[in-house]
């Protein structure tokens, strides 16, 4: 192991490793087999294996889900390792993490809005029955034209 | 992964330290990804918002569904390859990374190297896609009953639902004979067409349609064209923008300096840009692509 550079005099220790690389290596065998698990998942939401979508729609929706948590932990993984946030100082670390927690309540706001706009504009402002389902492919065009 | 254990009763607020033990720029470098991660999540977030709100929405498997030399039927192929490559650079530039921590100035140069190739192959791939869909013609039912070619653009989204047969049968025999040919020839290049009456092109295109070479729809959302072209647009933006910055530090680690200044700390802040650039496109890949 050679001597390890420090970039500037502000710094009181040198956090990163210098020897072997088996750590990185695991890591993108982990990212690999997670991606081929989800491209596996995938293809099965293209050919559908999970049975008719309106029927199954309930299961679809949780392999959609699974496939988002695979890609959470890939993201954990590239952060974690390859960023070596892992290896910072937990108060660096957490002006990071806790700031993008912020998502959890952008993702919940804007998607439920999307879904209240569907139901408002199938409904007419909810003074009509919603009938999203048995409308015929014919009739639904018109919604499509956004 | 530290081999130095952090002291202890450091009083890292007194100044005269990083309180973050890390230097001004990778700090910097951390809080500019963050905001760039809000952007993409923007993004990200408003293409589900109009996703949500839509009763029927583009299915990815029937657009992306081809690669070169293969004519479709073949979903999440072509975007595996694309996925793998930058996945595979992301190794490639940790591993660069490491060598700079080790003062290794061979190894720096041979991992940036195979990670410019990458990003290069990767901005190749999105140039293909881009032409496949901006040029490839698919028949969606057009505002005079008949069908019409349309090109997958910000403009035009021919990825609707399926026309059911009476639908079809109605919209084919308002069809012109210029846009049955071109249906035939969209499926079948070499197809000879000279000659045949309105009657029998249509039942060739009947033909076509039955044994599935071709998909008839009803125009798609087009919405979906413009969050497509805006996102990977955005995206192949910041690999480009990566590997000039990549070719820089290479340029630099060539020229020895980084062994003048002591560290390869240039190389490491490179090396957060070009992971986040792999991190979005976990993401990007997930809502066009997966889901």
């Amino acid at each position: 192991m050679s001597e390890q550079a420090v970039a500037s005099p502000e710094i009181s220790y040198v956090n990163h490793d210098t020897g072997g690389t088996k750590r990185l290596w695991q890591v993108f065998w982990i990212l690999s087999f997670v991606t081929i698990v989800e491209l596996i998942m995938g293809f099965g939401l293209a050919k559908h294996w999970y049975g008719d979508p309106i029927k199954n729609h309930g299961f679809i929706l949780f392999i959609k889900g699974a496939i988002c948590i695979l890609s959470l932990a890939k993201a954990y993984y590239i952060v974690g390792v390859f960023m070596h946030l892992g290896s910072e100082l937990r108060n660096f670390r957490m002006t990071i993490v806790v700031t993008l927690v912020l998502f959890v309540w952008f993702i919940i706001a804007f998607l439920s809005d999307g879904n209240s706009w569907k139901n408002m504009r199938n409904t007419r402002g909810h003074s009509m029955p919603d009938e999203t389902e048995q409308v015929a492919p014919a009739a639904k065009a018109a919604d499509t034209k956004e | 992964m530290s081999t130095t254990t952090i002291p202890t009763g450091v009083k890292w607020w007194n100044g005269g330290r990083s309180p973050f033990n890390a230097s001004y720029g990778k700090v910097m470098m951390w809080y500019f990804l963050m905001s760039d991660a809000f952007t993409f999540g923007a993004f990200l977030i408003s293409y589900g918002t109009i996703r949500f709100s839509q009763n029927v929405w583009t299915d990815a498997n029937k657009v992306f569904d081809s690669a070169p030399f293969i004519h479709g039927g073949a979903p999440l192929f072509f975007v595996s390859i694309m996925t793998f490559i930058l996945i595979a650079s992301s190794v490639t530039m940790v591993l660069a990374v490491h060598e700079g921590h080790k003062m290794n100035r061979k190894g720096v140069e041979k991992f940036m190297i195979m990670t410019i190739i990458g990003g290069l192959l990767f901005l190749g791939c999105q140039a293909w896609e881009w032409t496949h869909l901006l040029t490839g013609e698919h028949f969606a039912l057009a505002a005079n009953g008949g069908l019409e070619g349309l090109n997958t653009s910000v403009i035009h989204n021919p990825w609707g639902q399926a026309l059911s047969s009476t639908e079809l049968s109605s919209a084919l025999a308002q069809t012109s004979p210029e846009v049955l040919k071109n249906m035939i020839l969209s499926h079948d290049h070499s197809a000879v067409l000279t000659g045949l009456s309105a009657d029998q092109l249509l039942e060739k295109v009947n033909e076509a349609v039955a044994a599935g070479h071709l998909h008839v729809t009803h125009p798609g959302p087009i919405a979906f064209g413009g969050y497509f072209f805006g996102i990977t647009g955005f995206h192949g933006f910041h690999v480009f923008s990566g590997v000039i910055i990549n070719l820089i530090m290479y340029i630099k680690t060539k020229l020895g300096h980084f062994d003048q200044r002591g560290h390869y700390e240039m190389i490491e802040k490179a090396g957060l840009y070009w992971h986040f650039v792999d991190l979005v496109w976990v993401f990007v890949f997930l809502c066009f692509y997966l889901i």
